[in-house]
């Protein structure tokens, strides 16, 4: 309990404490004493789980159709942003319950690549209210595929890397009708969560269709503290369908309808009254088209409506509306080559995005009209690139070259918005282009019981809207004004990575490490002689290009099988980032650990979690950041898989998430707002194949 | 109807659409005012003749005015086009009369019309009241009127012009030019004049106005890259840019300084004084 001294807040009763703790300590004796009676007996669900150790990208799985792998997952009706953050990779930083932004290399949504499916989206907010994966949920992924560095380039130009959201496709399979209802509930936010799917496929097509809601009141931080503006209401629809033609030839199409409203920002000083996402797309597959493998052809569009308000919010200097919009169209074309050593994979993409965004504001003085600015100037970005992967067998090892060109093209199709921009840019043009290059080289060697793979690569990434062409967008954590420069010179970054890894029978032990060198590197800089625009900010930050930036980071990870039926997983992550001055970066993530404990048996499996970070000693107080206190969490969870029947299952699961109600904050926290307290949660799956 | 009798009514409406169409360029036809797209403010039945006075406006307004005068001969019902015109406009105060700052009358390209500005520094009311005095002459007789006229506050209330005592104890009146605002770098222009006497307003020159705009609504806030204004002699106007953040209601407070630098009215915006004594407004 040493961990979270002086971390509980004073207000809570003893009462309300004990009884709580007694519930969870109930709560442990049954899930021991199911433990215990289940132990001993054979057969492992893991034991097919090999993991590949030079293999630096992750995959998250989120759907699986296997039973066994369904009950891997600590928490399966969690939101996806809840299975990235259980990634060593990423982090998630938090505004509120809902629409967590994902950080890889603690670097955030400019400088990655989110994708679905491959397809570019980009949100539609100016506060970075929606990344992109607040437009999908669990009921329609398959899997999550996490990118660092330039391995991401193949999704589109990036920094950091890049995330691929896997659409759970059925496939040309003979399975016939399968349809599932899931149902889940978390106790802290009172959380229900309904979801139902339909499924037919046979070997010449298939057709998908499922929904989620999820439904959510303000959560309670530890020590029972109410955050309010926590709530947040949303479904989802999807559906996927696709005709084999022939033996070679198939085509698909997949589409999501994502609506959320009433969504609380509890760290920000808006919310969001309403967030749609319509994304679709179609894709014609053949096996064997001129002598190309696997080759891929798709078209896709998807718009994004993003009402930010605060209309909630009872004390407010000034009454305002955000809308934002953001249309993307695009297409991707890509085979697959195999000759003789050679792997060798190409792709030409492209995508049209049109940014739009207005703020609203209502005096206080009824006689005076309202007030009206463009903060996205309707920005058409234009983008299409190359990019050529060759993965070979060498003599002794693998060598992997890849490399991505890009045109981009940047015009401010509204007047209205350009002429705002000429105010701080005079000689303003309306359009812009840029060339945006990424290369790498990746080796992999197997050495007896170790394995080492270590790349260098460079990248390029052009501003992101708001970088390039924000009005005043207001950041509460800072308290400044932030205005683009549309001058702005591409980041850049010079990457190298390594990792070594050593694996015996029962033990497998990794340690990963990324380097980047940042020229040109895109950050905010108090511009002095700037008028603030919002009521009460500090002051005016320009995006600026710093000499250069720096961040490194490490991570040891460990995995031990026990036994057949037991493994115990430890990983322990550094981070560091600071600017050609030596001053730090925001948002980096101190030292962060966790270790978990898992077993499974047969149709049974219990997981025992812990994760924390030390103190964040490295923070920048000019991003509004202080010293974040060290903490640890702790989590446990088990699930039961009933076969009902010849081939129909129930699933159930369930769980406590910070056990001990700790409150804390994480460096990803905004504004500081405390996480979750205690949550029980409990899952009811119902599979009828 | 069948579909050839159609197209042939069609193409016969379209012949004679044509043809009117050439007859409306017959410059014989037509006796059309060329400042039909203004507003006639006044018309004044005086000494055998229709003055006609037009503005943009629809009214006199407090500020600048640009403003049209027309003659009629009221006998041959004809314009006339080589008339000569000065103007004196009066506001008759219950204890004195003064006048404004005001442009000499000069012809324009349009043969029949002439132009000139007036700048009414308050409107009038029930007892105290503007009178527009206006000398012409037609093939070398002199003639006069004095009419009263009705100059009204502008309708959205906003402050255009400021009269105000120097630091130099001289009176000054410094008026906005009209434009139109937009949320953008603007054109900015006003036009500064002593009050020599109660009747005599030469064009200051050589003075320089700063500007600072700000949005009382928003914190006061401020933008960037404004202009101040400096003298232009080839138009006697004080020429800047004002940068406007947003739309909405902007105070535009000013300084004015003389030759040496010297501030004669107008104070900073600061935390604690939130607004210049001088200023002007608008809302869009």
């Amino acid at each position: 309990m040493k961990f979270h001294k002086g971390c509980l807040p004073e207000q809570v009763t003893k009462g309300h404490q004990n009884k709580k703790v007694s519930v969870i300590w109930s709560a442990l004796v049954l899930m021991v004493f199911t433990f215990t009676n289940v132990y001993g007996q054979t057969e492992n669900p893991f034991a097919t789980d090999s993991i590949l150790t030079v293999q630096l990208d992750e995959v998250i799985l989120i759907k699986s159709r296997m039973p066994e792998d369904y009950q891997k997952q600590a928490k399966p009706l969690a939101s996806i942003d809840d299975y990235l953050e259980k990634s060593h990779k990423v982090n998630m930083m938090k505004r509120g319950a809902y629409a967590w932004e994902p950080m890889i290399n603690s670097m955030t949504s400019e400088r990655l690549t989110v994708t679905i499916d491959g397809m570019r989206i980009f949100s539609a907010c100016t506060d970075k209210m929606d990344p992109i994966t607040s437009y999908v949920d669990v009921s329609n992924l398959h899997y999550a595929k996490v990118t660092s560095g330039q391995e991401g380039a193949e999704l589109g130009s990036t920094i950091g890397g890049g995330i691929d959201l896997q659409l759970d496709k059925s496939g040309f399979e003979n399975r016939g009708w399968r349809t599932s209802f899931e149902s889940g509930f978390e106790a802290n936010n009172m959380q229900r969560i309904l979801g139902s799917e339909i499924n037919y496929s046979n070997e010449s097509s298939y057709i998908d269709a499922d929904v989620i809601y999820r439904k959510a009141e303000n959560y309670t931080a530890g020590g029972g503290e109410e955050v309010a503006f926590s709530q947040f209401e949303k479904y989802n629809l999807s559906a996927n369908g696709g005709i084999q033609l022939d033996e070679e030839e198939s085509i698909e199409a997949s589409f999501i309808y994502d609506e959320a409203r009433n969504v609380g920002y509890p760290a920000l000083p808006m919310d969001v009254s309403l967030a749609r996402g319509i994304i679709g797309s179609a894709e014609y597959k053949n096996q064997g088209f001129m002598g190309l493998d696997d080759f891929k052809s798709k078209l896709y569009f998807n718009t994004i409506t993003h009402m930010m308000d605060d209309s909630q919010r009872p004390d407010v200097p000034i009454r305002m509306d955000m809308p934002g919009w953001s249309d993307t169209y695009g297409f991707i074309n890509q085979a697959q080559l195999e000759a003789g050593k050679h792997s060798v994979q190409l792709k030409w993409d492209g995508f049209y995005n049109r940014s739009l965004a207005e703020m609203t504001m209502y005096p206080n003085d009824p006689n005076q009209i309202p007030m009206f600015m463009l903060t996205w100037p309707d920005v058409r970005t234009l983008n299409t690139g190359i990019y050529l992967e060759d993965e070979f067998e060498l003599k002794e090892g693998q060598l992997n070259l890849g490399a991505r060109i890009a045109y981009q093209g940047f015009r401010v199709a509204d007047e209205f918005g350009l002429n705002s921009l000429r105010i701080f840019y005079p000689d303003l043009e309306a359009s812009q282009t840029r060339f945006l290059k990424s290369i790498s080289a990746r080796y992999y060697r197997k050495l007896g019981d170790f394995e080492v793979s270590s790349g260098v690569s460079f990248g390029e990434r052009a501003p992101s809207v708001s970088e390039g062409f924000g009005f005043y967008l207001f950041n509460s954590f800072d308290n400044h004004d932030y205005i683009g420069d549309p001058n702005l010179k591409n980041e850049q970054s010079y990457e190298i990575n390594g990792k070594l890894s050593w694996e015996s029978n029962k033990v497998n032990v990794s340690l990963n490490g990324n380097y980047f060198h940042m020229p040109n590197f895109i950050i905010g800089e108090i511009t002095q002689g700037l008028s603030t625009m919002t009521i009460g900010a500090a002051g005016v930050k320009t995006y600026t290009n710093l000499e250069y930036a720096t961040q490194y980071n490490a991570t040891l990870e460990s995995k031990w099988n026990v036994s057949s039926n037991l493994i115990c997983n430890a990983v322990v992550g550094y981070h560091r980032g600071f600017d050609n001055d030596g001053r730090n970066l925001p948002f980096i993530s101190p030292l962060a650990y966790s270790a978990s404990l898992e077993y499974a048996k047969k149709s049974f499996t219990a997981a025992f979690r812990l994760s924390g970070a030390a103190d964040q000693v490295n923070f920048n107080p000019e991003f509004g950041e202080d010293r974040t206190a060290a903490y640890t969490v702790f989590s446990v969870n088990m699930g039961k898989t009933f076969k009902l029947g010849n081939q129909n299952f129930m699933y159930t699961k369930i769980g406590v998430e910070n056990l001990f109600d700790t409150w804390y904050s994480t460096f990803t926290d905004w504004a500081n707002i405390p996480r979750m307290g205690r949550n029980i949660y409990a899952t009811l799956t119902y599979n009828i194949n | 109807m069948n579909i050839i009798k159609f197209y042939t009514l069609t193409l016969f409406i379209a012949v004679l659409f044509t043809a009117c169409s050439d007859n409306t360029d017959d410059p014989i036809v037509i006796d059309e005012n060329p400042l039909a797209e203004f507003n006639l403010l006044s018309s004044f039945n005086v000494n055998g003749h229709t003055l006609e006075v037009y503005s943009d406006q629809n009214q006199y307004t407090t500020g600048y005015n640009e403003l049209f005068f027309r003659i009629k001969d009221n006998e041959t019902d004809s314009y006339v086009s080589n008339a000569t015109l000065s103007m004196n406009p009066v506001m008759h105060m219950e204890m004195m009369s003064h006048s404004c700052p005001k442009s000499t009358i000069l012809k324009t390209n349009e043969d029949s019309v002439y132009k000139g500005f007036s700048i009414f520094q308050m409107p009038g009311n029930a007892t105290e009241y503007w009178e527009l005095n206006l000398e012409y002459g037609i093939d070398g007789q002199t003639y006069n009127l004095a009419e009263r006229i009705e100059v009204k506050a502008p309708a959205d209330g906003k402050k255009r012009v400021n009269v105000f005592t120097g630091l130099d104890e001289a009176r000054y009146v410094l008026a906005m030019m009209p434009m139109t605002p937009d949320v953008k770098v603007n054109d900015f222009s006003a036009m500064l004049f002593k009050m020599e006497n109660m009747m005599t307003f030469p064009v200051v020159e050589g003075y320089s106005i700063e500007i600072d705009p700000r949005m009382p609504g928003m914190g006061n806030h401020s933008s960037p890259n404004n202009e101040h204004l400096v003298f232009d002699t080839s138009n006697a106007m004080y020429k800047g840019k004002l940068s406007l953040t947003m739309t909405g209601y902007w105070k535009i407070n000013l300084k004015v300084k003389n030759t040496a630098g010297e501030v004669l009215k107008g104070e900073d915006v600061t935390e604690e004084n939130e607004a210049s004594s001088l200023f002007f407004e608008m809302e869009f």
